[in-house]
């Protein structure tokens, strides 16, 4: 009767709708891939015997490449962000002035047009005859290979597809520090470069470490760039995931190679999030 | 207190676009000295004291420390240092940390560091188990004092307050205007301090310089900051007075514009044509007959005021509002609405300009 009384106060009563909704639409459809990991390859039932079949095939084959690549590059696309994305925080936050609005707005502009047109709009610009190629053809005579569908351009693809989620964070992190805590570490004697590493980047912390988890965890999650601009010369484990969901009709192996990409991004997050606890850094504990 | 100049200010002039925040400056700061410059917000004091870091550039002038120009001298070169009015601690640090980060960024060893830190809390009066505790978790007093010890850890030649003490509770000020000084005494450093606040200047310092608009309009010793303004800015800086805009009226008298009556002055400057007499509220007296000071006025009591050890009432002649302050062993005994005779004597009032 307590708990009942408890559940009818209006705080929990009007996060019923809510709940419900992501029981539905969040928890349902995760826990059902979860099971579905768990059935004999290839079938489509969930209620049969249980095992581990499908994760030992993705031990014992080569599945474990695209998760690799996918964490490789993941990992890349955070550091190359990272070096770029500081400059730019700083900038708007302590050097652009006035300027720092429209800065801003032009990174965030590209947004507002789809991933996939933005992903073949570099096509048009790296293709042979393309944008580059043909005007350095036509202009200098010039005719380099193309770098598209390479490695490289699936890296490019990403650091340019992510960037905001990189930079927005970390603009905002770069603009906690306060201006007087910067001016006292210089007073005190420190170099620039101390006051970056002593001021700065601890001060700054939370927004960084927010950039790189998001940056990480969509990189992770990336399928286009490989597929478009890299020219499926490598294949990251979301293009498996796809495959197996979708052609292979391979449910379960699609399934625990989900339930293995959450595990590895999952505990990451739980340990940044734990090395570098917020809270601390913003001095609140 | 004179003695040789540590640091010099000559011509020293900081423009933004077309206004002078700090115009041609001329001042020597004795070595030793606790000097305070006090002005309004918008006077210039914080940029002046930004090109005395060296977190300005003076846009002409020079600054001369013990003789040798440094305005291009960046802060963390000069011997100098700040306590800023956030105090600007590092929040990701702990007490001993904030203390011994100059000492660090100087590459000297853990032991040694700790060493001074904790020499420096125990002459602040900071326990010696707050070494390790959060500067965050600390009390506005304690930071107050985590701050002085981080600038007195750089052992700077000045050090240089930026009105660190605004943003705490009266009484809680009033104890750190006096720890500071002590601080001072022990020390024997140079202190320059900026502050709106001139009563928080004339308790700390040996001389007060008075800022506005960018220009030092007067220096002195708090006494003579106190007893003979130069202006009526200055006069008025200090809280309650009483000014009485006044014309020359040809004599040795000065006719005051709002009641009309004559009133004796000191002494009317050759050419003195308006201005203001300024009489401070513990100089009035309440008379029982007119011949009982120079000058005498007859007026209302309006109010009366108890502040503590001393008594404030104000005292209306026409529309004009006086203010007379007496010790609280000395309080007036009269009523409301009382007709009553007020007065003082010449030598005890200033005649000023604007």
């Amino acid at each position: 009767m307590d708990r009942l009384a408890k559940i009818f106060r209006p705080g929990p009563r009007h996060a019923i709708p809510v709940m419900l909704f992501l029981l539905l639409g969040f928890v349902a459809p995760l826990v059902t891939v979860v099971m579905y990991s768990f059935v004999p390859s290839r079938t489509f039932d969930l209620w049969q015997d249980w095992n581990l079949d499908n994760y030992a095939e993705i031990f014992n084959s080569s599945s474990y490449i695209p998760f690799v690549w996918s964490l490789g590059l993941a990992a890349a696309t955070v550091l190359i962000l990272a070096v770029i994305c500081y400059p730019v925080a700083f900038g708007i936050t302590r050097v652009f002035g006035k300027y720092a609005t429209f800065i801003t707005l032009l990174f965030t502009l590209p947004l507002f047009v789809s991933e996939n047109v933005r992903i073949y709009g570099w096509i048009l610009f790296f293709i042979k005859n393309g944008v580059l190629l043909g005007s350095l053809k036509s202009m200098f005579g010039y005719e380099p290979e193309s770098i598209l569908f390479t490695t490289g351009l699936t890296l490019m693809g990403m650091v340019y597809v992510y960037l905001p989620f990189m930079l927005f964070p970390m603009t905002l992190g770069v603009s906690m520090v306060p201006q007087q805590t910067r001016d006292a570490a210089f007073d005190l004697g420190a170099t620039r470069w101390q006051v970056f590493k002593e001021v700065d980047l601890p001060l700054a912390m939370p927004g960084i470490v927010i950039g790189f988890l998001l940056t990480f965890v969509l990189a992770v999650g990336a399928i286009a760039e490989a597929k478009v601009l890299g020219g499926q010369r490598i294949i990251p484990i979301t293009q498996d995931i796809e495959t197996a969901f979708t052609y292979a009709q391979n449910w379960p192996l699609g399934a625990a190679l989900s339930v293995l990409l959450m595990l590895v991004v999952g505990t990451l997050v739980l340990v940044v999030l734990r090395r570098f606890d917020l809270d601390t850094i913003l001095g609140k504990k | 207190m004179t003695g040789v100049p540590i640091l010099q200010l000559r011509s020293l002039t900081k423009t933004f676009g077309s206004l002078a925040a700090v115009d041609k400056i001329d001042l020597d700061f004795d070595e030793g000295e606790f000097f305070t410059i006090v002005g309004p917000s918008g006077s210039g004091k914080t940029t002046l004291l930004r090109m005395l870091t060296g977190m300005e550039t003076p846009t002409s002038g020079e600054i001369l420390l013990r003789g040798k120009r440094i305005n291009d001298l960046p802060a963390n070169k000069r011997p100098t240092c700040m306590v800023f009015q956030s105090l600007a601690l590092f929040p990701h640090r702990s007490v001993g940390q904030n203390i011994e980060f100059s000492l660090k960024m100087k590459g000297v060893d853990p032991a040694t560091r700790k060493a001074r830190a904790l020499e420096l809390m125990s002459q602040l009066r900071l326990p010696e188990s707050y070494y390790s505790k959060n500067v965050t978790k600390c009390s506005g007093g304690e930071r107050q004092r985590v701050a002085l010890a981080r600038a007195l850890a750089y052992e700077p030649d000045i050090l240089f307050f930026d009105e660190p003490l605004s943003a705490i509770d009266y009484k809680l000020r009033k104890t750190l205007e006096k720890e500071l000084k002590d601080i001072h005494r022990e020390t024997g450093k140079t202190f320059i301090y900026i502050t709106h606040s001139l009563e928080e200047a004339m308790v700390m310092s040996d001389r007060i310089g008075v800022m506005r608009g960018g220009k030092l309009i007067q220096v002195g010793s708090p006494q003579e900051i106190y007893s003979a303004p130069h202006t009526k800015f200055v006069s008025e800086f200090i809280g309650d007075v009483n000014i009485i805009g006044v014309t020359a009226d040809g004599t040795a008298q000065v006719k005051a514009k709002e009641f009309g009556a004559s009133l004796k002055t000191p002494a009317v400057p050759e050419g003195f044509g308006a201005g203001y007499l300024v009489v401070r509220p513990e100089s009035l007296r309440f008379l029982s007959k007119a011949d009982e000071a120079q000058n005498c006025l007859e007026g209302r009591l309006y109010n009366e005021y108890v502040l503590g050890s001393r008594v404030q009432y104000q005292v209306r002649v026409g529309d004009h509002v006086f203010i007379v302050e007496k010790l609280r062993q000395q309080a007036f005994g009269g009523h409301r609405d009382d007709k009553v005779l007020i007065g003082w004597d010449a030598d005890d009032s200033i005649l000023v300009t604007d």
